[in-house]
C-alpha cells in the first residue's frame, strides 16, 4: 500500500482517497466541520487545512499522494483553526447555555478540542430570522454556520431539495425551499438526514428537548475526535 | 508569604459564577491562605481600595454603571479575568441585542402580563441601559477568559491556583465548557 507522511507518522492510503479520509482510517483526527463521510466534500469551512510544501490545502478534498509530506498539527495551523472557530462563534449568535444542542454540537465540541477559551474577536450580534413554523423541525439561523451539510444531505440522502444558501459573504444565509420560504409547507421531516446531520443547533427535531440532561451528552462524555474516529472506522469496515 | 489580592464583581450576570467559586467548598480555606479579598460581593466592600493583583469580573456590560465598574477594575487590577459566558460573550442578557431597547422596555414594563400602573422606570438613580449588551473584551483589555455557565468549581480552582503559582492558567480540554 502506498503511504504519505502526516507530520511524523506514515499513513497508508488507497488510490483516490483524500488526505482526511486516509488520516481518519489510520486513527489520526483532522478537525473538520463541513465534511461528512456520506456526502460529497464541500471544502468551505477550511478547518481541515493542512500544508504541503508550505502551501495550504483543504485535506477533505486534496488526494493523498505517495511519499507526500503533509503538515497538520503545527503551532501555526492550530492557531489558524482556533481563529476559524472563533470567527464562526462571533459571526452568529451562539448562546450555548440555552441551546438544546449543547454537549452534542460539533461546533462547540471542536472549540473544546482546539482549546478555545475566548471569542477573541468582537461579536457581531447579527439579527437573523428564526423559523418555528413547522410542527416537527425548528430552524435557528443564529446558530447556522452555513456548512451546507443540510443542503447536500437533503438532495443526496433524503431525495428532497429543501435548503439552499442565498446571499453573499457575511450576508449569506440559509434559505428554505417552500412557497412562503418557511419550513411549514416545505418537504422537510424530522427524520430527514438533513436535520440529523446538522452539526450545530440550527436544525433541531422538535419534541425531544432535554431527553438527555446537559452535562451527560455525547461530547460531554467523550471528545468529538474519538467518537468520530470510531464511527468512521466502523463505517469503513462495513463498506470495504 | 504576602498574599495575592483579589477583587471580584458581578455586572450583567446572575451571581452564578460567584456561587460556583464558593462551590470549591473546603478548598476555600486553602484559597484564603493564598489570597486576600478586596472589593467583592462576598465581603460587601464597594470600591477597590488599592491596586490588586487579580480582578474577577462576572457578567457582561448592559448599562452605564457596568462600564464604570469595569473601567475601575481595569485600572486597579494587574490581571483582569472575564469569568463565565456573560463576561465572555454577553451570554443570556445579550439575547436582547436583536430587539430595540424601546421594544424591550415596553414589553417588560407596559405590555407584560399582570402589570398595573404601567410605566417605564425613569428614576435618575437608575443607570442608563446600553443599546446592546456586550462582553468585557469589547470595552477593556482582558487578560484571561474563564468559560462556562458557570465555570465549574474545578475550573475555578485549577485556573486560580495555576495563575497564582505564576504558571499559564490555560484549562485542560475536559474543563473547557460553554454551558
Ligand atoms: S449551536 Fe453549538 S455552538 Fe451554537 S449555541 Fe448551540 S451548542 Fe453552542
Ligand atoms: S442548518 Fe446546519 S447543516 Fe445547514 S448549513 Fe446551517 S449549520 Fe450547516
Ligand atoms: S472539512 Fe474540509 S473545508 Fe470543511
Amino acid at each position: 500500500m502506498p503511504t504519505f507522511y502526516l507530520d511524523d507518522s506514515e499513513i497508508p492510503f488507497t488510490d483516490g482517497e483524500t488526505i482526511l479520509e486516509a488520516a481518519m482510517s489510520a486513527g489520526r483526527y483532522i478537525p473538520h466541520l463541513c465534511w461528512r463521510p456520506e456526502l460529497e466534500p464541500h471544502s468551505s469551512c477550511r478547518l481541515c487545512t493542512v500544508t504541503i510544501n508550505g502551501r495550504p490545502f483543504s485535506s477533505c478534498t486534496q488526494p493523498a499522494l505517495k511519499g507526500q509530506k503533509v503538515e497538520c498539527d503545527t503551532p501555526a495551523l492550530l492557531a489558524m483553526r482556533r481563529a476559524v472557530i472563533q470567527m464562526l462563534f462571533v459571526e452568529g449568535n451562539h448562546h450555548c447555555p440555552c441551546c438544546e444542542k449543547s454537549g452534542a454540537c460539533k461546533l462547540q465540541a471542536t472549540a473544546y478540542l482546539l482549546g478555545m477559551q475566548d471569542s477573541h474577536f468582537h461579536h457581531r450580534f447579527p439579527v437573523r430570522m428564526r423559523d418555528l413554523s413547522h410542527e416537527g423541525v425548528s430552524l435557528d439561523r443564529d446558530r447556522c454556520i452555513r456548512c451546507e451539510i443540510c443542503v447536500r444531505a437533503s438532495r443526496a440522502l433524503d431525495g428532497k431539495n429543501v435548503f439552499a444558501i442565498h446571499g453573499r459573504g457575511i450576508e449569506s444565509n440559509l434559505a428554505v425551499n417552500s412557497p412562503s420560504g418557511l419550513l411549514k409547507g416545505s418537504a422537510i421531516s424530522p427524520d430527514d438526514a438533513a436535520v440529523r446531520l446538522c452539526p450545530t443547533g440550527a436544525l433541531i427535531a422538535k419534541g425531544r428537548g432535554f431527553e438527555s440532561p446537559i452535562g451527560l451528552r455525547a461530547y460531554d462524555r467523550e471528545p468529538l475526535s474519538s467518537i468520530e474516529l470510531r464511527e468512521y472506522q466502523a463505517r469503513r469496515a462495513v463498506h470495504d | 508569604m504576602t498574599k495575592a489580592t483579589v477583587a471580584t464583581c458581578s455586572l450583567a450576570g446572575c451571581f452564578g459564577c460567584h456561587m460556583s467559586l464558593l462551590d470549591i467548598d473546603e478548598k476555600l480555606l486553602d484559597l484564603l491562605q493564598l489570597v486576600e479579598f478586596d472589593r467583592s460581593p462576598i465581603n460587601d466592600i464597594k470600591h477597590i481600595s488599592r491596586p490588586v493583583d487579580v480582578g474577577l469580573v462576572e457578567g457582561g456590560v448592559c448599562n452605564a454603571e457596568n462600564v464604570h465598574v469595569l473601567q475601575e477594575f481595569r485600572r486597579m487590577c494587574k490581571v483582569l479575568v472575564a469569568v463565565g459566558e456573560c463576561a465572555n460573550t454577553g451570554g443570556v442578557p445579550s439575547m436582547r441585542n436583536g430587539v430595540s431597547l424601546k421594544r424591550c422596555l415596553e414589553q417588560s414594563f407596559i405590555r407584560g402580563l399582570g402589570i398595573e400602573g404601567a410605566q417605564i422606570p425613569d428614576d435618575p438613580e437608575l443607570p442608563l441601559l446600553l443599546n446592546r449588551v456586550r462582553p468585557l473584551h469589547h470595552i477593556v483589555k482582558v487578560d484571561y477568559f474563564l468559560p462556562g455557565c458557570p465555570p465549574s468549581a474545578d475550573a475555578f480552582w485549577r485556573f486560580l491556583t495555576e495563575l497564582l503559582a505564576g504558571r499559564d492558567p490555560a484549562l485542560p480540554r475536559e474543563l473547557i465548557r460553554f454551558d
